[in-house]
């Protein structure tokens, strides 16, 4: 079998080299240029190629190229048990870890049956959409950085800073949180924590509407991405879009009312939809959703549910230190999870969150060992980047630097 | 009428016969059931295109290995979603790993494009009719796929390492 699939590997490949000769043939005849945008170019926020090929500005035709920082997480996954896997989620989508960390604990609570107490439930949430919060502002002010306005960026960096100064009162980290535990917490929120996101909800918005006010009605800024890589809603369901760029199509999908998970059925928000699927209504999109994650925290932050944060699990939940040199059951419970000898349930689930930028879904099957038998990641960001060529072609290589960044890719996501 | 997993499941029984669906469970709530290489495609056009369902949306693809189960050691997971009514389906095709072909539904999905060149990056399957399949995520000239079991990662605990190697 191995020989077989080597010829037919090198077959494939003499075909791909054979046409990228007869590619540049053509584009000699047409008189194209082949311009290599990326790997490493500092308009792509990421390392991805794209081969382009050019006639003057306009492109004519693009090649994306991804893989650049892949490191081969499923494969990494198969051998790890499962509590190890979190720090894998962390490096996906680094704009927002905390939402990839709590997407893989539900997934694997719902492998293993576990219910989540509310307190520790209403803390994730708070957390999912500071997480939402730092992706978006990330995405939309670089989105400024490409259209030439610095300002907006450092800006509301300052505030994104506010945002890993809770994440590190909450767990410690900052950038790879590394946060929650299977079953809940790792810690309570301290009160410090709670005066921070109270302090962010009170201080942010007026930032944020100044930050809007400079974007939204400008001139040169609306100039730059109306109608700017449109994408009709029926395209972006084919191609497998999901999150803003979906509902900037015109699309209401949103993991989060479809298939509410953890608290998020206890929230009163609203899904914000654009109309033409273009840039601009894009960073629209994600500006309301910054605004619809401040009323979920609010409303998260007041309502905080006494009681415990973290289930009642002892097989899977690290018990406290104290009382692992105290007590022999917390010892040898200790002893288990650490060493990666608890096995799971046999099972097959598949569960989706809503992450910065689409439907994270994390489909797991387990054999009954102590490692997952199969982890595969929904990356949203792999699914809809192949859009990407579709979208550039016939445009202006200008637009097309903003229409990458305003899709959010994020190259660690992508590649995996 | 109601959708719920056992209607659809009806439904497309009633259309492919138990010849071609079976094996139906749903493990997490997401109705799952197997089929054959032959149907695959047909079936997945069929919820396209019907009215009532509108499985129009391609959530993921997944491959699988089993190298215990003789002459059905890969698995090909479809995972589909009608965002009309909220409802998801899961559809595996089980093939032996000696004849790793399978039809592309590149022609439905544009997103299958690049799950399917994943597909075939890890795990050497190939899709009959795909625009252009090569692989995506590791590079060009490798010689083997590497999520297949037989390719495991090295054990954290192994002795026979010679340290002069690593610097110790």
């Amino acid at each position: 079998m191995a020989t077989d699939n080597k010829t037919v590997v090198s077959d494939g490949l003499q075909e791909f080299r054979e046409n990228r000769e007869l590619k540049l043939q053509e584009e000699e005849n047409q008189n194209l240029t082949t311009l290599n945008l990326g790997p490493t170019h500092p308009a792509t926020h990421g390392i991805f190629q794209n081969i382009l090929q050019m006639d003057g500005e306009k492109i004519v035709s693009a090649v994306s190229t991804v893989g650049y920082i892949h490191r081969a997480f499923e494969k990494i996954a198969e051998r790890r048990p499962f509590y190890q896997i979190t720090p894998l989620t962390d490096r996906m989508n680094y704009c927002s870890s905390p939402i990839n960390n709590m997407g893989y604990h539900m997934t694997v609570e719902k492998l293993l049956g576990i219910t989540v107490p509310q307190r520790a439930e209403y803390i994730r949430v708070i957390m999912m959409e500071l997480a939402r919060i730092a992706d978006h502002l990330i995405c939309n002010s670089i989105l400024g950085v490409d259209t030439g306005a610095f300002t907006g960026f450092l800006y509301v960096f300052q505030e994104r800073e506010k945002i890993y100064d809770i994440y590190e009162e909450v767990c410690g980290a900052r950038l790879t949180t590394n946060m929650g535990r299977i079953g809940g917490m790792e810690r309570d929120l301290t009160p410090k924590a709670i005066h921070m996101i109270k302090e962010f909800l009170k201080e942010f918005p007026k930032v944020f509407a100044e930050f809007e006010s400079m974007f939204n009605r400008n001139r040169i800024f609306v100039d730059r991405t109306e109608n700017v890589g449109p994408i009709t809603a029926e395209r972006a369901l084919n191609y497998g879009f999901t999150g803003p760029n979906l509902r900037a199509a015109g699309v209401d999908y949103d993991v989060r009312v479809m298939n509410p998970y953890s608290a998020y059925a206890d929230f009163d928000f609203e899904i914000p939809v654009g109309s033409k699927g273009d840039t601009y209504d894009r960073f629209m999109v994600r500006n309301e959703e910054v605004w619809q994650s401040l009323r979920i925290i609010e409303q998260a932050i007041n309502n905080l549910p006494e009681g415990s944060f973290h289930a009642d699990a002892p097989h899977y939940y690290l018990p406290p230190k104290q009382e692992v040199y105290r007590n022999m059951e917390a010892l040898i419970y200790h002893f288990k999870i650490v060493m990666g000898e608890i096995d799971a349930p046999k099972g097959e689930v598949y569960h989706a969150v809503e992450g910065g930028n689409g439907e994270l879904g994390f489909y797991l099957i387990s054999d009954g060992g102590r490692t997952p038998y199969r982890l595969h990641f929904r990356r949203p960001c792999f699914i809809y980047y192949q859009a990407y060529p579709e979208m550039i072609t016939g445009v202006s290589l200008s637009d097309a630097i903003v229409i990458l960044s305003s899709m959010n890719v994020i190259a660690g996501e992508l590649d995996a | 009428m109601e959708l719920t997993n056992e209607n659809v499941l009806g439904k497309i029984i009633e259309k492919f016969g138990t010849d071609n669906i079976w094996d139906a469970y749903a493990p997490d709530g997401i109705m799952t059931f197997q089929t054959n290489r032959e149907s695959i495609v047909e079936l997945i056009q069929f919820l396209y295109d019907d009215e009532e369902l509108q499985v129009r949306f391609l959530t993921t693809m997944a491959g699988i290995h089993y190298p215990d189960q003789k002459g059905k050691e890969l698995c090909m997971m479809y995972q589909l979603h009608s965002l009309r009514h909220n409802l998801r389906l899961r559809i595996k095709v089980y093939f032996p790993i000696e004849d790793p072909v399978l039809p592309t539904i590149t022609h439905i999905y544009a997103t299958a494009n690049w799950m399917e060149r994943e597909a075939y990056d890890f795990y050497g399957m190939l899709f009959t009719g795909h625009p252009n399949l090569i692989r995506i995520l590791n590079v060009e000239d490798m010689e083997y796929h590497p999520m297949l079991k037989q390719y495991p990662l090295e054990d954290q605990t192994r002795e026979d390492k010679i340290n002069t190697y690593f610097g110790r």
